[in-house]
């Protein structure tokens, strides 16, 4: 008998945990996380455009003008990254920030700058593809199987 | 345009930001570049991604999955041109002006900066 009061109190207090953990549990915010990374992302993707714009207006074809961007975005994000202020607006924004081409400059930029004091080699040169090192891998092993089936097809 | 890129690039970031939100914080950064990168090159692949660059431009190119799609093109342009070499030169060759300047830029800033506090 008084084991099984035991369980049951322990069943109880399991239940009373779960609903106290859901209180104190800091909410993620999802609503609040969801509008500022739309916003953000966009504004990011919008000065791409208008970049891109500038860019053909220049005389660049379509192509060169979407690598121009790119490349501008790429030094953008390296140096707000260096001077400290992307991760900070990165805390905020979260996905809208990762996602555009910056976060791939960022996640290449933050980690080299802080292993930094473990040499020129393994510190920076190593860590600037803490992150990129796999999306390359993934990227290009999946690009290279597309490619791969788009051959096969041509064959038959 | 400029309002399409803000949109549909913002919606790219949207979902990048409810699949972190959602999945109990188990989705790091580095598994959303990852992912989007490779699924850029999956929808790209499928002939999907392309009609998104016509009607958003930058809101399509500047997100990661704009990065999967350059790899992707690159690799089944250089297929259909030079064969089965191109599989293997096409996805580097499209994507080596952005990998170039991240590389450039990120050592420059890395060499550069010094890391606060």
């Amino acid at each position: 008998m008084v084991t099984k009061t035991r369980a049951n109190s322990l069943e109880v207090d399991k239940a009373n945990y779960e609903t106290l953990v859901q209180q104190v549990k800091p909410k993620p915010k999802v609503l609040r996380n969801s509008v500022l990374a739309f916003l953000m992302g966009g504004a990011i993707c919008a000065l791409g455009q208008i970049c891109i714009s500038f860019f053909k207006a220049q005389g660049l074809a379509t192509q060169d003008a979407v690598l121009a961007t790119s490349m501008v975005l790429v030094f953008l994000a390296a140096l707000l990254t260096g001077l400290g202020i992307y991760n900070e607006m990165a805390k905020y924004a979260g996905a809208g920030m990762i996602v555009p081409i910056t976060g791939f400059a960022n996640s290449m930029v933050a980690p080299a700058m802080e292993f930094r004091s473990e040499g020129m080699v393994f510190g920076v040169g190593a860590r600037l593809f803490m992150i990129a090192g796999p999306v390359l891998v993934f990227g290009i092993v999946a690009a290279w199987l597309a490619g791969l089936i788009t051959y096969l097809c041509t064959l038959g | 345009m400029i309002l399409k890129a803000f949109l549909v690039g913002g919606a790219i970031c949207l979902i990048g930001q409810l699949l972190m939100d959602l999945t109990s914080h188990k989705i790091t950064p580095g598994h959303i570049l990852v992912g989007f990168v490779t699924a850029g090159v999956v929808v790209s692949a499928l002939g999907l991604y392309q009609p998104l660059v016509d009607f958003a431009g930058a809101g399509a190119t500047v997100p990661l999955t704009g990065f999967g799609h350059l790899l992707a093109q690159g690799a089944i342009k250089e297929a259909g041109q030079s064969g089965f070499l191109g599989i293997f030169k096409g996805p580097l060759s499209a994507a080596a002006g952005g990998i170039t300047a991240a590389i450039v830029f990120g050592y420059l800033a890395a060499l550069v900066f010094r890391p606060k506090g």
